[in-house]
This record gives C-alpha cells, structure tokens and sequence, in this order.
C-alpha cells in the first residue's frame, strides 16, 4: 500500500466537501441545535438553562444519537456508488492506485470532513459550557465529543460499505436512510420488544450484550456511564453488567465497528 | 532483456483475449499487435465490446481468457503501478467533480500518478482551457469537460493513450485541434488507440482500423487494405452536357462490367467495381468535352463498416 495516492484522494474528498459548504453547513446545525438543546434540555423539569456539564451532555447524547448518523450515513452513501454512476469511477481505477487505496482515500477524506465538521459545531458549546461552569467538566464534555466522532465514523464506515454494495444512487440512498431507521429506531424497541413479550427468559443475562450489536446504543452506554450522577440517577449499575461500564471495552466494540464494514467494503471492492 | 523492454516500449499486445459474462461473450478471442507510435482505430456498435475492451487493456477487468500486455508488461499484478503510469485514459462519458477547478482537478490526477504538478498549466494550455484554469469545474461546457479530460490522459507523458470516444462533445474547431494534438504526439512514438462513432472523422486520420462487432474482431488493417479487401464499389459522378447523356449511356452498356447507372440532375452517377474504374473513363472519351466534370468517391469508411456489421464479412 502506498500513501500517496491514498492521501491524493482523500485530500480530494475533505476539499470536495469544504467547497460545496457541506462542512459549514453541517457545523452550523451542530452548533445551533446543540445549544438549543442544552438550554432547552430542562424544560420537561420545569427549567430552562443550563444546569451542569453532567446534565448537558446528557440532553446533548439524545440530540446526537439521532443526528450523527444521519449526517454520516448522508455523507458516505455516495462514495464510490456515486462516482460509478458519473463514469469517473473507471477513471479513478485505471490510475495507479490500489482500489484498497482508493477506499480508504475515500474514507479518511470523507472522515475528516465528518470530523471537522462535529468539532467546530460541537467546540462552539464547549465554549459556552466553558464560559458557564469553568474547566472542571470539560473533561466530560471532551470524553462526549470524541465518542460522538467515534459513533459517526462507523456509521460513516456503514455508509461506504453500502455505497461499494449498491447498484445505483437511489438504492443506496435507501438502504442509508434504512440503516438509520433501523440502528436509532427501531434496534432498540425490538430489544424491548422481546425483552417484554417473553418476560425476560429470552436472552437472559446476555441481554445487555445485545447492546454491542449497534453503534448508536455503544455510544449511549459509553456517555451513560462515564457520568456518574447520571447513571446512578437511571439506576443503570444494577441493570447493566459491569464489563459494559468499562469505557474500554466499549471503545473496543466502536473501534469494530468502525473496522468491520470498512474491510468488507474492501473485500467486497475486490476486483 | 533490455533491448527486448525497450523494442516493447508503446506496443500492446493481446493474444485470445476473452471477457465471458456467463454464456454472454462481450469480448471473444481478440489478438491484436498496436506498434509503437501507431494510431489505432477501434470501431463497432454500441455493445460491440469497445468499452470492454479498452477496461480489459487497463486490468479494470479480468480476462476469462487470453493474455494482454503493454509495453511488454502484464497489466496487473505487482508491476501494474509502472504500467498504468505510461498509459493515459479517457473512458467514455465521463464526469468529474463540479466543485473542483480544472487546475484542482489536474493537480489531483498528477498526485495520483506521482507527476510535479508543476506540469498542469501547461497540460491545460495545450488542450485550451488556460483560461478557465480556476473556475469550477460545474461552470465548465460539455466541450470543455472532454478536453479537461483529455488533459488529465495527457499528464505524465504517457507512452500509450487509450481514448473511449473521446471527441463526444467537442466542436468541430476542437475536433480539429484534438487531432491535431493527437498527430504530434504520434510524433513523438506515443501510441494511441481511439473509438469513435465518428467513421469520417477516423478515416482519414488512423493508420489501421480494427472493426469489433458482438465483441469478436471482424477485420483489421488500413483503410486502404479494408477498401480492397472488401472491394465495394466507388461511385463515379459524371457532368453531362444535356445533348449528350444519352450517348454517355451508350458508351457505359458497352463496358464489359456490371455497372449501376443512374440519372441525376446533369449527369449520370455510375456505381463501379474499382478495377473498372479506367475502363469507364476511357468509354467516355469520344464525349470530349460534352463530358463536363468527373467526380470519383471511394467507399466511406461507413460503408465498410455497415457491411461488416451486418455480418457481410468474414
């Protein structure tokens, strides 16, 4: 493998992005529903405003388990589907490059896109959070930030692979908006689902393990945990086993699903 | 060994090469010797097997049989980096990305196949676009589009072009100025293979032709060997004085040959076989000069072409 080529195309994609505004604009929407919602996250309590750190990134998790793996999914699905249907694909493979190259070019220009985009929409809170209450949760906050990036570069990873698998545009923009639907709607209701119709003798004590199984629910354990009012305000240490709590271990599972529908999208790009 | 890779330097060579797609056959038994500085038609149908064929010569796709090889190297494998750096392609209807500039688009290419971009302006000077360097590319005509995608073949110096319909698009001032680019770069021993829908505008420009049809070579040489091969009539025009046509047409039933004469407005066309061609001539002399003007067409490349396609010619 060589980098040269692979950064050529990255750089490429991130500048592609960068011109048609799509990192500005998905900043700003960062920013803009971010601070809505923490401001706006008591409300159901009956206050408006920000409370602490702890209770902004609990409002923030809900906020971007919906919307980071829409944009991700967004962002990706065209990736190489895209470029074949425009007839630049037989171009971009006859150069000297490796279709492995090509691939993973395509991811980390698509990826820092991704990245630039969630850290300047999600700085502008920080700034705010920072002003608010001092420096002593920052360090939370930043623990939420980079699982959120996390949690979009495996939907994002989702999105290429589709994108190598489709046909055409329309399908993959289907089977994009189905993945989300799937993964941030509907895993976890059918969880549920089973969980109540057999009054828990189906799965048992494997139960919460089940939750590995889906990037979104990796990224609410992972931010659950980590805030220890919160969690104990859930009552989740009783629920939830404790190899779950390690940030490790989840960090593990994201970093698989970052990895394994990358790699079969390699395997799958073969010739 | 090394005068052996030097004497292969802008050749392609492909010996029984097949693209099977289940019993479909879109490229059957091809063989094929493209030399070193050649300028190589390759013409036939849409679905003949052209596109097939060129993504076959760049290892884009695998060949159920056969063997291929450019500049005396196999198109994959390990080496291929080296090879597809001496080749600049141009697929058929092909678009690049709106948001770049035609200099951003180049300098991606030239990263790419490891050239300085240093090189790009003057890729874009030669193809025309200096002008439109830094405008995005969604500004750009269909015209322009093409000749920033012939710039892009262009880079590196390749030894080998392979161009998929490449004037689509162009203007005829642009045609011209492509061919003209074209010529001197033959010039220069690059080779290059190109397809066209456009018969006239190859035939007189192409050294040999190979005509592709249900993804089987049905004949290759020059125009010249393909006319005498497939010997099609030329048709002679002939000016008449209006007094004596009819005596034309006496002299022409006197040819022993099978001619089609017909009346045209003042004169006679005369459809002939080429040997005939002086005999008609020297029928007509006692006309003096009642006999006007004498216009000679070969074939057309199309004509050749339609007949071989339609399975005329094996």
């Amino acid at each position: 493998m060589e980098w040269r080529p692979l950064v050529a195309v990255a750089r490429k994609e991130l500048r592609d992005r960068l011109r048609n505004r799509w990192v500005v604009a998905v900043a700003v929407v960062f920013a803009v529903f971010s601070l809505v919602i923490a401001y706006a996250g008591g409300a159901q309590q009956g206050t408006v405003g920000l409370r602490s750190i702890e209770f902004t990134i609990a409002s923030l998790v809900s906020l971007v388990i919906y919307l980071v793996p829409l944009i991700a999914l967004l962002l990706g699905f065209d990736a190489v589907v895209g470029e074949r249907e425009r007839g630049s694909l037989d171009l971009l493979l006859a150069l000297p490059i490796t279709r492995t190259e090509l691939l993973l070019g395509k991811y980390l220009g698509l990826a820092a896109a991704l990245a630039l985009a969630m850290l300047t929409g999600l700085a502008i809170v920080g700034v705010v959070l920072w002003r608010q209450f001092g420096t002593s949760g920052l360090y939370h906050y930043a623990g939420f930030v980079l699982s959120a990036l996390l949690m979009g570069l495996a939907f994002l990873s989702l999105a290429v692979a589709v994108s190598v698998v489709a046909r055409d545009r329309t399908r993959a923009s289907g089977a994009a908006i189905a993945l989300w639907f799937f993964f941030v709607l509907v895993f976890d209701l059918a969880l549920l689902g089973v969980l109540v119709a057999t009054g828990g003798q189906v799965g048992g004590a494997a139960f919460p393990y089940l939750l590995l199984l889906n990037p979104a629910d990796v990224f609410r354990v992972l931010n659950v945990f980590s805030l220890d009012d919160v969690s104990s305000f859930y009552g989740l240490t009783s629920l939830v086993p404790p190899a779950l709590s390690d940030p490790w271990v989840m960090g593990g599972a994201m970093a698989g699903w970052i990895v394994v529908p990358l790699g079969l999208a390699i395997w799958r790009f073969r010739p | 060994m090394v005068g052996e890779a030097a004497e292969a330097q802008g050749t392609i060579v492909l010996r029984g090469v097949g693209k099977h797609y289940g019993a479909v056959r879109a490229v059957d038994g091809v063989d094929l010797d493209v030399r070193r500085g050649e300028m190589f038609g390759l013409i036939g149908h849409n679905g003949a097997g052209k596109s097939t064929l060129f993504k076959l010569m760049l290892g884009l796709v695998t060949p159920t049989a056969g063997e291929l090889r450019i500049n005396g190297a196999a198109v994959t494998g390990n080496g291929f980096r080296a090879v597809r750096r001496q080749i600049g392609y141009l697929p058929e209807n092909v678009v690049l990305w709106d948001n770049l500039s035609g200099l951003e688009t180049l300098r991606f290419f030239a990263r790419i196949k490891d050239v300085p971009a240093g090189g790009c302006p003057a890729v874009l000077e030669r193809v025309g676009l200096s002008a439109a360097a830094t405008r995005p590319v969604r500004e750009y005509s269909k015209g322009m589009r093409q000749r920033l995608g012939f710039a892009q073949a262009l880079l590196g110096s390749p030894q080998v072009l392979l161009l998929d319909e490449p004037t689509g698009g162009l203007d005829p001032h642009a045609i011209h100025t492509f061919y003209d680019t074209l010529a001197s770069l033959r010039a220069q021993g690059v080779t290059v293979v190109l397809s066209s829908h456009i018969l006239a505008e190859l035939q007189a420009r192409v050294d040999r032709i190979a005509v592709l049809s249900d993804g089987r070579l049905q004949a290759i040489g020059s125009v010249r060997e393909l006319r005498e091969q497939r010997d099609l009539p030329v048709t002679v025009t002939l000016r008449i004085a209006s007094d004596a046509i009819a005596a034309a047409e006496r002299a022409l039933s006197a040819v022993p040959a099978q001619l089609v004469v017909e009346r045209v407005e003042d004169g006679l066309e005369v459809r002939c076989p080429r040997l005939v061609k002086s005999a008609l001539l020297l029928a007509l002399a006692p006309l003096g000069d009642r006999l006007l003007d004498v216009q000679i067409t070969e074939p057309s490349l199309e004509d050749l072409f339609f007949t071989d396609a339609d399975g005329g010619m094996r």
